[in-house]
């Protein structure tokens, strides 16, 4: 049979029961704009995870306290009394003959969840309290204003740079801002900068943050005694010098705490070891979202085979009739295999659109929810899924198919 | 070419029902020239349906030789089948057969879905629609015409590939006797004008008199040749 006289014999006999192929199509469109949607939100988490881990700089460490090994099995025991990094750590590290990759550091202290309020308004942000090397570490920039130098750090100055968000929640603005008053967990700031937006991440925007001296953070806001510090950022001198950077800072950190190889009680990650970490994750995220997803695919594909099969034995005659115009076994399974194709095909592109405009709208949500997520539909995705619901339509269709095929001319001709 | 387009010889058919068997065929032998019109006559269950779908290549026979066009059919694959009865056998059934779904132009082209000749089919289709009388009822589907109607449509159907043998099982059978006379005259004058074999069951009697042979069956086997 020619392929166009197929196709017109596939759309004659499935548009001669409209209601029950739309309903057909509609159990492929939810199974692959579920498959989209949830592959495109996995995207769209990597991509955001990666440019927030790219943001942190190629030749940028970060050292925290705790051992990566804890959540190995068992490995809770390999470590006991964790030490808590100190500016003395922090300090060690710029040694140029025992660390001479590394080329600054910059200790910081976090608080979260904050109370900052200003120009009669209150919000909750994150605290920081950093060095002056801090900001060309972390590669930060201001709109307005300046950072703070090290005086100001070493007299505890109560001066703050702050993120636009923050800015825009509290002033409205983003600009004028600085020699305004900000107050934080209850204590007079003065503002002298504005942060560049740096955009959101998945993991909390970092335009809303307030930025104020390690010194200031540590007795007015964090109120933590003694010199410890919640992590240690290191630069290394280049890019390639990151492994030997992070080698050598193991050292020094594994001397200082007295704790042997693989017992040890911090962590040092490099861009692309979180990069590594995170794409494994949100990898597996992907696959088990589109997994769950995949499965409604299947019970699309079910409703194929089960509406082919209902159509067999309704067109009994019909396929009786055909036999006796001539048709071959394989032309009548062409047939019924160019109708199941056909509407898991319809089904998959109907839901690849679907499953687009599913995905824009938890990308919309997201935003107005404060987390940044733009799931992104990737040529894979829709390849992925064209092809997955064209299998479908193929697999289910086939043994109804056969079973038409090898009915009986006389038989099916009997038929009532 | 051959004179004789059909020669069966010693036909069987049987069927098993569980612990029975039914011998709905039992040796029946019978040759048909090219364009002769041949009435199949005989009581209900006497086997002509099952001899028809033999000689129409539909189903085979337990036993027996089958030589249909100077072709020896017995041992043919499905496949093969297939093509004979796309080429040379033209049916015409008692129930119309028709596709509901579709006009009755799209009825007649359908045999040209599986011939190799599906490019003149809309052109062919055509042509035997007109033959039949209903060129101006095209574009109707099966259920805006008459029973008179739909079977003319069957019969373009069954004309359009140029089969060497008409066969139509009882096709006057959901007519009444006016219209029934009507598709007989329409065979018959198919039969004379395109030398096209006819082989038509019936259980009318006025319908047989109108062909130049009656071959009367009972209980699967020739009862009598009338000449
Ligand atoms: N598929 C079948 N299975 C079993 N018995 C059948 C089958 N087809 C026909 N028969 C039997 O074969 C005999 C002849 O049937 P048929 O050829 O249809 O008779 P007719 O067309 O002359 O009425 C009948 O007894 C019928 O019951
Ligand atoms: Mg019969």
């Amino acid at each position: 049979m020619k392929i166009n006289r197929v196709l017109r014999e596939t759309f004659t006999s499935l548009s001669a029961n409209k209601l029950r192929t739309g309903l057909t199509v509609l159990g492929i469109v939810i199974g692959v704009a579920a498959v989209i949607a949830m592959m495109s939100v996995g995207q769209g988490a990597q991509n955001s995870i990666t440019s927030q881990i790219n943001s942190i700089g190629t030749n940028v460490l970060s050292v925290s306290a705790g051992s990566r090994a804890r959540f190995a099995p068992g490995g809770a025991n390999n470590v006991r009394n964790i030490r808590e990094l100190t500016l003395a750590d922090a300090q060690a590290m710029i040694d140029p003959f025992q660390a001479p990759s590394v080329l600054a550091i910059a200790p910081i202290l976090e608080g979260g969840n904050i109370s900052a309020a200003a120009n009669g308004q209150t919000t909750t942000t994150t605290v920081n309290g950093v060095t002056t090397s801090y900001f060309s570490i972390r590669n930060q920039q201001v709109t307005e204003g300046a950072f703070f130098n090290d005086q100001q750090v070493s007299a505890h100055a109560r001066v703050a740079v702050i993120g636009v968000d923050l800015a825009t929640t509290l002033f409205g603005q983003t600009t004028n801002l600085t020699g305004q008053t900000l107050r934080i967990n209850g204590q007079t700031f003065t503002i002298i900068g504005v942060l560049k937006s740096q955009g959101g991440s998945s993991f909390g925007s970092a335009d809303n943050q307030v930025i104020i001296p390690l010194t200031t953070a540590r007795d007015r806001v964090v109120k933590r005694p003694g010199t410890s510090v919640d992590g240690i950022y290191v630069q290394a001198t280049s890019a390639a010098a990151v492994p030997e950077a992070s080698t050598q800072i193991s050292n020094i950190m594994r001397l200082r705490h007295h704790v042997a190889v693989g017992k040890e009680d911090f962590s040092v990650l490099s861009q692309q070891s979180l990069l590594t970490t995170a794409t494994s994750i949100t990898g597996i995220l992907t696959t088990v979202l589109g997994g769950i997803a995949a499965i409604s695919l299947l019970v699309g594909g079910i409703g194929i085979m089960n509406i082919m099969l209902v159509s067999v034995v309704e067109r009994t005659r019909e396929i009786g009739l055909r036999k006796a115009l001539g048709a071959r076994n394989q032309d009548i399974m062409t047939q019924f295999l160019a109708e199941s194709s056909f509407l898991s095909l319809l089904g998959g592109l109907i839901g690849i659109l679907l499953g687009w405009l599913i995905s824009l709208l938890i990308g919309q949500i997201a935003s107005a929810a404060g987390t940044a997520l733009s799931p992104a539909v990737s040529l894979n995705a829709i390849l992925l899924a064209t092809g997955f619901s064209i299998a479908v339509g193929l697999f289910f269709g086939i043994y109804p198919a056969r079973r038409a095929a090898r009915l009986e001319p006389v038989e099916a001709l009997r038929y009532e | 070419m051959e004179d004789t387009v059909i020669r069966a010889d010693g036909l069987t058919k049987f069927y098993r029902m569980g612990e029975v068997e039914v011998q709905a065929l039992r040796g029946l032998s019978l040759q048909i020239k090219r364009g002769e019109a041949v009435a199949i006559m005989g009581p209900s269950g006497s086997g002509k349906t099952t001899l028809m779908n033999i000689l129409g290549c539909l189903d085979r026979p337990t036993g027996g030789e089958y030589i249909l066009d100077g072709e020896k059919v017995s041992g043919l694959t499905d496949n093969q089948l297939a093509g004979i009865r796309n080429r040379k056998i033209g049916f015409i059934f008692q129930s119309f057969n028709l596709l509901q779904r579709t006009s009755a132009l799209a009825n007649v082209e359908l045999p040209m879905s599986y011939s190799d000749q599906s490019n003149s089919a809309r052109e062919r289709a055509v042509a035997a629609l007109r033959a039949v009388g209903l060129e101006s009822r095209m574009k109707h589907r099966p259920t805006e015409l008459s029973g008179g109607e739909q079977q003319r449509v069957a019969i373009a159907r069954a004309l359009v590939n140029e089969p060497a043998i008409l066969m139509a099982d009882e096709p006057t059978g959901n007519l009444d006797s006016k219209v029934g006379q009507e598709i007989m005259n329409l065979l018959l004058t198919l039969n004379r004008e395109r030398n096209t074999t006819l082989l038509i069951i019936t259980h009318d009697p006025r319908i047989s008199a109108q062909t130049q042979r009656t071959i009367q069956i009972r209980d699967g086997m020739i009862e009598e040749n009338l000449q």
